[in-house]
């Protein structure tokens, strides 16, 4: 296995190949934004919140699912993408309908917390205001689709880990939706095993315990399953 | 030629409304409507949300009393999960309920209503507001001041934040209380026992001068509504409706509160989005009513608790054992308030009151759910029905003002009659219509649904329906 030195926000650093940029960020204290990221679970690339420049390449990477290759130059923090950050919040804010005020997860939700990171103040962009469903249909569990951000942690969750893939997604782009079993009922569902991954993992009020009062969020704060840390390493993610 | 006076801002309160004045062709007042024109549909907004999020959703409804919004709609999300909230939860609720009922209360009397009966309804407005008695009568402010603070510190160190507290959930409160919190309280029960008691003495000595308002604000017969105990004492939190006609004679001894659909109606007015309930076995609009401290003293045949009950004996002897003027709201205020102080001290003396068992747990076991609560303005109600999953499919409340809405009018046609002379508005008249609203105290954000500020446009119109006069600030 060969190793990697590169700089990232001008600190030099190391890793192995294979690594992503995020990993090995994470491993030298340097912190880039994500909400699709989850350790445990193969990356996605599907927030680009975590957008980093690469020297000499005109694109922005996401640094999630981007490998580190020798030499590499990496800006993790600059006032642009800083900027680029604020906007992908903003329009993950824009795409469904998010009232914190009265949401379950208020004051227990990753993308509020990001917002918070990022300076988020007020919102610019025009409301799109989908007409999105909730699915209480599970006897423990409910899917108020208002909040989804389409992290898909929760589809790679119960795919990877419980190994039940009840979770897919339906539709394209505004229309994009997560489903349960080819879009039935989260309550009739066949291969859903009520283990409750998903909800642990859904980083906002979109995945939530049924009966949680307002702002009574629904999951512990993480690091919260102790054994997606030992998956990891098994794995080598 | 007729005309209308319309009043615009009834400043001072909350909401949003206006007020017109018809006159027949001699310049006589022949009827009056207080028009709420704002209107935000909260019940439609409810639709499709789990019921679980209600009671926050609905404390947004008002930010003057958010906590009677959570504590009707937990009770209603508790009928339809069908289950009791555990005693020491409902004590605890019963205790954030009266914290509210006390800071409401205290904002109601000392801050908005309390300059003018100091320094009279016709007195400079720059001086007739809560910084002039602060001059005039410095103890008088700052009871007020610590009254309504200790109020909503009860609700902030129980329930959480005081604006949109989050402790009431359905089944009962999200945390227990600490004995360190518990013991907080019960030290400022002293001081505001003495506050009220103050204030109390204030206004009975002060009382006569304000006879002719006393006799022609909102002084007429009526029914009252409000909720009892077992013994027939005032409950703020729970029990039953109770409904007395104007000599006191009881219409419903004691209704189950989830039935109140059985004996109550609702009608609309075109000038109105505020609908007005009416007392079905009475027609409408025979059947008016009205709630909030005053019918709560009406109602019931004690408070329950030994001062209050002292000051509501003294009480019935000056103004009898149905008061009929809404003049008496502010002095009703204050025995409600001595009440409340009383039995938040009595509740937070019981033995089981710091038992960590606060919340009781169920799933969505009835389509339908009622909650009824006093909240500071009078009998509150909550409706909602849900799917199997419990998802919101429609939502009807019925809130104090709206109990009110036909009594306001009556009182501002009486206030009206009573002093509109000639065809403009004249100060006077403009002071007094306020004022008889402020007794109500009602609150319009919450009634209509509506945000934003009070603003009142007074109106006198015409038999044609031209105005004549017109007054807005
Ligand atoms: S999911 Fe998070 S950001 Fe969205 S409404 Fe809920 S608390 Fe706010
Ligand atoms: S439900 Fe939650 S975990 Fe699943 S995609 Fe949406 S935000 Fe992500
Ligand atoms: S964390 Fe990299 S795209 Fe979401």
């Amino acid at each position: 296995m060969s190793v990697y030195t590169l700089t990232i926000d001008g600190k030099d650093v190391a890793g192995s190949d294979g690594q992503t940029i995020m990993e090995v960020a994470e491993e030298n204290g340097i912190d880039i934004p994500g909400l699709c990221h989850l350790e445990g679970i193969h990356d996605r690339g599907a927030c680009r919140l975590c957008v980093v420049e690469i020297a000499g390449s005109p694109k922005l990477a996401a640094a999630c699912v981007t490998q580190i290759a020798e030499g590499m130059e990496v800006t993790a923090h600059s006032d642009a993408l800083l900027e680029y950050r604020r906007t992908i919040t903003e329009m993950l804010f824009m795409e469904r309908n998010h009232v914190c005020a009265v949401c379950v997860a208020n004051n227990h939700c990753e993308l509020q917390d990001t917002a918070e990171d990022m300076g988020l103040t007020h919102f610019d962009l025009p409301r799109i205001s989908p007409k999105a469903d909730i699915d209480a249909s599970h006897p423990l569990f409910a899917i108020d689709h208002n909040r989804c951000i389409l992290c898909l942690r929760c589809v790679r969750v119960c795919d990877e880990i419980e190994g039940a893939h009840t979770w897919d997604v339906m539709h394209r782009g505004l229309d994009t939706r997560v489903q349960t079993d080819m879009g039935i009922p989260w309550g009739e569902s066949p291969t859903c095993t009520s283990c409750g991954k998903c909800v642990q993992v859904c980083p906002t009020g979109a995945l939530f315990e049924k009966g949680r009062a307002v702002a009574r969020g629904s999951k512990r704060r993480r690091p919260f399953l102790p054994w997606m840390k030992v998956v990891a390493e098994e794995r080598g993610l | 030629m007729s005309r209308t006076v319309v009043i615009d801002p009834v400043t001072r309160i909350e909401g949003h409304s206006k007020i017109t004045i018809q006159l027949d062709d001699r310049g006589e007042v022949t009827d009056a409507h207080f028009h709420v024109t704002q209107f935000r549909g909260f019940e439609r907004i409810t639709q499709g949300r789990p019921v679980h999020e209600m009671p926050a959703i609905m404390a947004r409804i008002c930010g003057i009393c958010p906590v009677s919004h959570m504590v009707a709609s937990s009770k209603a999300v508790d009928d339809i999960m069908a289950v009791e909230p555990t005693p020491t939860g409902a004590d605890l609720r019963r205790v954030i309920n009266l914290g509210q009922i006390v800071q409401s209360n205290a904002l109601s009397f000392f801050h908005l209503s309390s300059p003018d009966l100091l320094f009279g309804f016709d007195a400079d407005p720059a001086v007739r507001n809560i910084v002039g008695v602060a001059r005039a009568n410095p103890q008088l402010a700052k009871d007020g001041i610590g009254l309504r603070k200790w109020g909503q510190q009860i609700i902030e160190w129980i329930a959480g934040k005081r604006i949109h507290p989050e402790g009431i959930v359905p089944g009962g409160v999200a945390t227990p209380l600490t004995a360190e919190v518990r013991d907080r309280i019960l030290d400022g029960v002293p001081e505001a026992i003495a506050a009220v008691e103050r204030a109390i003495a204030w206004y009975k000595s002060d009382m006569l001068r304000w006879e002719e308002e006393a006799a022609t604000f909102g002084n007429f017969r009526s029914a009252f509504m409000g909720l009892v105990d077992r013994q027939g004492n005032v409950d703020h939190y729970g029990g039953w409706i109770r409904v007395v006609d104007a000599d006191g004679k009881a219409l419903a001894e004691r209704i189950d509160p989830r039935t109140f659909n059985d004996y109550i109606g609702e009608a609309v007015e075109p000038w109105s989005y505020l609908k007005s309930p009416y007392w079905k076995a009475m027609g409408y609009p025979d059947g008016m009513y009205r709630v909030g401290p005053l019918a709560r003293l009406n109602v019931a045949e004690r408070t329950g608790t030994p001062r209050a009950d002292e000051e509501l004996e003294k009480f019935r002897w000056r103004v009898g054992r149905v008061a009929g003027s809404s003049f008496h709201y502010h002095y009703a205020r204050l025995i409600d308030t001595l009440h409340a102080i009383e039995r938040i001290d009595a509740l937070l003396r019981g033995p089981d009151i710091l038992d960590t068992h606060v919340r009781s747990y169920a799933g969505i076991n009835r389509r339908e759910g009622i909650g009824v609560s006093e909240a500071p303005r009078g009998t509150l109600m909550h409706h909602y029905r849900v799917d199997d999953d419990g998802i919101v499919q429609w939502a009807n409340l019925v809130i104090a003002t709206g109990h009110n809405n036909m009594a306001m009018n009556r009182a501002v046609l009486q206030v009206a009659r009573h002093h509109v002379k000639g065809e403009a508005i004249t100060e006077p008249m403009l002071n007094r219509v306020e004022a008889v609203i402020r007794c109500y105290d009602p609150c319009l954000s919450c009634s209509t649904h509506a945000l934003g500020q009070m603003a009142l446009r007074i109106q006198l119109l015409a038999p044609d329906g031209t105005v004549l006069d017109e007054l807005a600030r």
